[in-house]
């Protein structure tokens, strides 16, 4: 083992922390450590070792190491880095919107919707667009769920029905129609080129010409979905990775509740 | 008689293979009185008509929409275009632009005898056969000369959207140690009833796939081959509303693994199921003779379906494709038949059943290059543990012998590969491969244990569903919903517009040619 098994860096950086000035932590409060992989377009050597480094500093790290790097093909080297970030961001400020309601599980929101609402809840959901991958939708509104929630299609007090993937906007919107949805929910897995930004943008175009728009609750996720992408595209809420059925079955019971009964 | 590491019933398993037999002849039945608007493109691909019209519109898609257009198609390509041929004198390709070019109507000549009729096209059906066989001809040279590399093959994706792009990304992984490469689709295209021309730099999720695309990317392929010093196979998808016009493409440019089945494509694609079996047969005709390892899709049950619960599907599902197969003339040793590493990483011994369902597959098709899917469904974004899930998955591979690997990516869930994801996944492979090569030979599992309780279980379930399949009809069992939890109708889903019976005087000459005198 070479030297560098231990660090013997000085630690003279205050050690407090100060949540309007925060950085990454590695194992000492402050100490800004991060880690960081990339490939660089130019042979393995002492250049382009250099030239990680280098790149590193611009980046913002100081100290900058390269503990692994390899030439994956001719012209191409991979490094793997850390260094020390100098930058830190005001914790204290951030204001990030969410979706405003109260997360209830199964029974809970098949509940209210009982007292509430009154009658079953209609939702229609499909990947659309050219969007192959079912895997978003079906993990919303499957019967089986996913990762111990249940699906939307489980729940008593809604009526489901999930389209599948590669649903045309159009045949989305007339189905919408047919069964007299009051929520819509879309599901974009495939962001390659920002296809899901222009597909999500496309519907709400079409929902608001069909003077459907304010009829419905008009929900989209995936996983580079924010609450705050779906709020800017014209959404009612938006749900990333890390969100069960039951925050999207909730969340409409809890906003249709508001729009019917004020 | 075969000796089971698993202590399974092969009677159980010939029981099983009889039931397939019987829903696969019955699916075969239905298929033979048939032809579709992909089959009549692929056949006019066969006899060299290639190229775009004026508004870029495929010319075997222009001859064919003419003749549907006109309530013919069912007489098929291959009468229409040889009477025009005796007629005028003109090459297929000739007689192609004339119709793009509205200056000939081919349902509107003298019809000729049927001796003349075969006769002018004799010589076209004989060029692409031969170029068929002399691609196959080309791989089996290099794979003598140069080699191949060990089983299981590495095989990695590249997916630019740019085919220039996926080419240094190819040949970057083969000097890595990949042995397949497959230049994954564009998002959408299986839905495309045409299939675009020319060189391609525009695509999403993936890169279109064309004739020219194929070409580019074998012969860059074939480059590499020779520097590795191990032939690099060239995979593609087979799959969606061309599928037997992507195997034509692919038999004509040299492909050596394709993604098939019409399974896939009924249940993920929602295309329909009457449009994709027809074109499946005749895809499985083209790819068999080409010598092209074909890839079913039962892993994709398990992305929708619970991996514990659904195994039985997946091996029915196996046991079925294989009977389709073999009723298309492929031999056992092309059949890439799929399963995969899909169970949650929190379950109790989730390596043991994984392991148990890996050696009862290579158990049941001992011939087949088995194709195993990587995890994922469970990947998270969280790489460092993916990556540990990736090394289970390497390890039951090398454990129970199986034939592609299809590499998990570590960032699986969040982009295409980067190089150097590709890098960090054939390292892992290749340390796991190598390090526990003999591990299969050198352990045996424990009698009536964890892993061969596991593996008689899915034996007995799998053979339940079939006799429930045979019963019902496969038609029948996919509007059911008995794979993947999914439910489609018989008359649903996209393509079923383009099935018209075959007429009096339809002819497809090519599948006795490719089936060695069989029909």
């Amino acid at each position: 083992m070479s030297g560098g098994l231990y660090s013997m860096e000085r630690n003279d950086f205050d050690q407090t922390l100060d949540l309007t000035r925060i950085k990454p932590y590695g194992d000492t409060m402050n100490d800004g450590k991060t880690q960081i992989s990339f490939t660089l377009p130019v042979p393995c050597n002492d250049e382009a070792i250099e030239a990680a480094k280098l790149l590193m500093k611009k980046m913002g790290f100081e100290n900058p190491q390269v503990v692994f790097y390899k030439e994956l093909t001719p012209g191409f080297t991979f490094f793997n880095c850390y260094g020390s970030c100098a930058y830190t961001v005001d914790f204290t400020t951030i204001h990030v919107p969410k979706v405003d309601s109260t997360v209830w599980d199964m029974d809970e929101t098949d509940t209210f919707i009982r007292e509430h609402i009154g009658r079953k809840i209609v939702v229609v959901g499909a990947s659309t667009g050219t969007d192959a991958h079912t895997v978003g939708i079906d993990a919303i509104m499957n019967m089986k769920g996913y990762a111990g929630h249940y699906g939307i299609e489980r729940y008593e007090m809604f009526e489901a029905l999930n389209m599948g993937s590669q649903v045309p906007n159009e045949e989305f919107i007339a189905k919408a129609i047919e069964m007299k949805a009051d929520a819509l929910l879309v599901s974009q897995t495939v962001t390659q080129k920002d296809v899901h930004i222009q597909n999500l943008t496309e519907l709400v175009e079409m929902l608001e010409a069909e003077g459907l728009r304010s009829k419905v609750i008009l929900i989209c996720g995936g996983p580079r979905i924010s609450h705050e992408l779906a709020k800017e595209l014209g959404y009612d809420a938006g749900f990333s990775m890390n969100s069960y059925a039951n925050h999207v079955a909730s969340y409409i019971a809890q906003e249709l509740n508001k729009r019917l009964n004020g | 008689m075969q000796i089971s590491k698993l202590g399974l019933d092969f009677e159980k398993v010939h029981k099983a293979r009889q039931y397939a037999s019987g829903i696969a002849a019955d699916v075969q039945n239905f298929v033979g009185t048939y032809t579709t608007v992909a089959v009549e493109r692929t056949l006019c691909r066969l006899l060299g008509i290639d190229g775009i019209d004026a508004n870029e519109v495929p010319l075997p898609n222009v001859v064919v929409d003419d003749l549907k257009l006109k309530g013919m198609l069912g007489e098929g390509v291959m009468f229409y275009i040889g009477n025009a041929m005796v007629e005028t004198g003109l090459t297929p390709q000739q007689i192609a632009q004339q119709i793009a070019d509205s200056q000939l109507d081919i349902t509107r000549l003298p019809i000729h005898a049927t001796e003349q009729i075969n006769l002018a096209l004799q010589p076209y059906i004989s060029q692409s056969i031969a170029r068929i066989k002399s691609n196959r001809q080309r791989r089996e040279n290099y794979i003598n000369t140069i080699g191949e590399g060990a089983k299981p093959y590495i095989y990695v994706i590249v997916a630019t959207g740019n085919i220039y792009e996926d080419v240094v990304q190819a040949q970057a992984a083969a000097r890595q140690g990949a042995d397949i490469i497959a230049v994954i689709r564009t998002t959408g295209q299986s839905l495309l009833d045409y299939v675009p021309f020319g060189a391609t730099t525009e695509g999403f999720g993936g890169t279109y796939a064309t004739q020219e695309n194929f070409r580019i990317m074998r012969k860059a392929l074939d480059e590499v081959s020779m520097e590795v010093g191990r032939y690099i196979r060239l995979c593609n998808y087979c799959s969606g509303l061309c599928m037997p016009e992507i195997a034509v493409m692919g038999a004509l440019e040299g492909l050596d693994v394709m993604l098939n089945d019409a399974l896939y494509g009924i249940l993920f694609r929602d295309i329909n199921m009457q449009r994709t079996m027809i074109d499946q047969y005749f895809s499985r005709v083209i790819n068999g003779f080409a010598g092209v390892i074909i890839n079913t899709g039962e892993d994709n049950y398990l992305t929708t379906a619970d991996a514990y619960e659904e195994a039985r599907t997946v091996l029915a599902s196996d046991l079925i494709n294989e009977q389709l197969a073999l009723l298309a003339g492929i031999p056992e040793e092309q059949m890439g038949l799929g399963h995969a590493f899909e169970m949650h990483p929190d379950m109790e011994n989730g390596f043991l059943y994984e392991l148990a369902q890996a050696q009862m597959t290579r158990e049941i098709f001992p011939k087949a290059p088995l194709k195993y899917m990587p995890p994922t469904k469970f990947m998270t974004g969280n790489i460092f543990k993916g990556q540990i899930q990736n090394a289970l998955f390497n390890q039951i591979s090398i454990w129970t012998g199986q034939g592609l690997q299809l590499l998990g990516m570590i960032t699986e869930a969040v982009h295409t590969p980067f190089m150097s994801d590709r890098y960090l996944a054939i390292e892992n492979a290749r340390y796991i491969f190598n390090n526990m090569k003999d591990i299969g030979t050198e352990m045996e599992f424990k009698k009536d244990g964890i892993v061969c309780t596991r593996a008689n279980q899915v034996l007995d379930e799998a053979l339940e569903i079939l006799g429930k399949i045979s019963h019902e009809g496969l038609f029948s069992s996919l509007e059911k919903g008995m794979f993947g939890d999914v439910k489609r109708p018989r008359n649903g889903g996209k393509g079923l517009a383009g099935v018209v019976e075959k007429g009096k005087n339809y002819q497809n000459p090519f599948i006795a040619i490719m089936k060695g005198g069989h029909e």
